[in-house]
């Protein structure tokens, strides 16, 4: 049962290799959008440390959501989605392994270029510590939450915005404590902790959960 | 397998049904809502509340709170609807669960902008960030995001389906998110709004607080309805019952 999960996994990533532009579009939007902030609002220290935690969490949520689009699109498009219906295999794990697939290939980026970011909004480096493993445990529930989405809209037009209208507000818990993780840690590093572990606890929900509905929208998007 | 509930579960048959109710309806909703604003604004006290009096225009609560409580109610019917309709595929419940949302989405709004001007004159300000409005705000963008994926689809037997399904995890998510915007801070929950229980309130503000509920209830029910009869239409056009009544009207008038 494992050799699917692992074989589908393989595969995604190895055509995202082949297309490396993709993966780095998604990082660089991140990149761009949280360098767009301080010239927007100015360059004062003291507002760009109050303002960095939830600028970069709101930079992954878009980023996360905009990369939501591909994971579905072109193996719909080419047939390859119909095929993995068709076969006996359990479709959650079809589904979980495609969402890791996408996870690592846009969310992970965003973890590891967070120190990067960190130094743009001066946030010292236990704040940085904190950002990265609330993006750790925060873009799985993204990449999650989201794929039931990108189900949903599965060969629509305008199907970018409306994906936006319905995944966005699904995301508000781990905003909420993302950034509210980054935003404690850096008073006291020890006060981080309830929130990372409420973000462990919707990481946990939604690997259970998820799959199963991504799954069901993808059986009613393909029929 | 004809139980009696079953026979109304066919859009041909519920359709002469739902005509027949829904001018009942309409009756109650306006007499009720007539009840309830005279009730509102004569039976009720000039002013409520000590050092800070809220004055005459504390009478938006009537309708404030009225249609806050329909706009989450319809959301929970929404879903119920929607959850029947997966489970039993019959599509008289997508059609329900579809005429629901238009009116939810109203009283949403409806809840919001009373709520705003209630605001002004009591807290200084049309909208502040409290957690009973943020989350009325984010039942609106569910309601928002029912209707427009619904309305992306042209298939209607997957727009039911997908859309009935997004009203399902938006559920799932609902208390999750009301309680994360309750609740930022998960080491001390603090209450940030005043909390307020109903044996609290003064009885002629309750009764014309719940008279109110009562009628823009059955307003829901009568717009629900017309609106269901008419996707029931829209769908079953090419039906031979929806031809021969279109053709028994055309001789009729």
């Amino acid at each position: 049962m494992f050799t699917v999960f692992w074989s589908v996994l393989h595969r995604d990533l190895l055509l995202a290799m082949r297309r490396r532009t993709d993966v780095l579009t998604t990082l660089f939007f991140f990149v761009i959008v949280v360098s767009l902030f301080p010239l927007g609002v100015g360059t004062e220290r003291a507002v760009l440390r109050v303002l960095g935690p939830g600028v970069v969490w709101v930079a992954a949520l878009l980023a996360s959501m905009l990369a939501l689009e591909r994971l579905f699109a072109a193996d719909y498009e080419d047939g390859t989605l119909e095929q993995l219906l068709l076969t006996d295999q359990p479709l959650v794990l079809l589904t979980l392994a495609k969402v890791t697939a996408h996870w690592l290939l846009t969310g992970l980026p965003l973890v590891l270029i967070a120190p990067l970011v960190g130094m743009q909004y001066h946030l010292t480096d236990s704040s940085v510590a904190v950002m990265m493993l609330s993006l750790l445990l925060g873009t799985p529930v993204l990449s999650l939450i989201g794929a039931i989405g990108a189900a949903l809209t599965l060969g629509l037009r305008g199907g970018g915005i409306l994906l936006a209208l319905l995944i966005l507000p699904l995301y508000i818990p781990v905003l909420v404590y993302g950034a509210g993780a980054v935003t404690v840690g850096a008073v006291a590093l020890g006060e981080a902790q309830p929130y990372l572990t409420l973000l462990a606890a919707f990481l946990a929900a939604a690997l259970a959960l998820a799959p199963f509905a991504a799954a069901a929208a993808l059986r009613i998007s393909i029929e | 397998m004809t139980k009696p509930w079953s026979r109304f579960a066919a859009p041909a048959s519920f359709y002469p049904l739902a005509g027949r109710l829904i001018p009942v309806f309409w009756v109650l909703a306006a007499a009720f809502i007539l009840i309830a604003l005279y009730w509102g604004f004569f039976q009720t006290p000039d002013q409520l509340g000590g050092s800070n009096a809220q004055k005459d225009y504390y009478r938006i609560i009537f309708i404030h709170v009225g249609t806050a409580w329909m706009s989450m109610w319809l959301y929970a019917m929404l879903v119920a609807w929607a959850a029947v309709g997966l489970v039993f595929k019959t599509r008289l419940s997508f059609m329900m669960a579809n005429a629901i949302a238009p009116t939810g989405a109203i009283f949403t709004f409806l809840a919001l902008w009373t709520g705003a001007i209630w605001g002004r004159p009591s807290w200084g300000t049309y909208w502040d960030w409290d957690p009973r409005l943020t989350s009325e705000l984010i039942l609106f963008f569910l309601y928002i995001g029912y209707i427009a994926l619904h309305s992306a689809i042209d298939d209607s037997r997957r727009a039911d389906r997908a859309a009935a399904l997004l009203a399902i995890v938006g559920l799932v998510m609902v208390p999750v998110i009301f309680w994360s915007i309750n609740c930022p801070d998960p080491n001390q929950c603090a209450a940030l709004h005043q909390r307020s229980g109903l044996g609290k309130v003064d009885g002629n503000i309750l009764f014309a607080m719940l008279t109110m509920t009562l009628g823009l209830w059955m307003y829901s029910f009568a717009t629900t309805l017309m609106r269901v009869r008419g996707i029931i239409l829209t769908r079953e056009a090419e039906t031979a019952w929806v031809q021969d009544l279109v053709r028994a009207q055309a001789r009729g008038s």
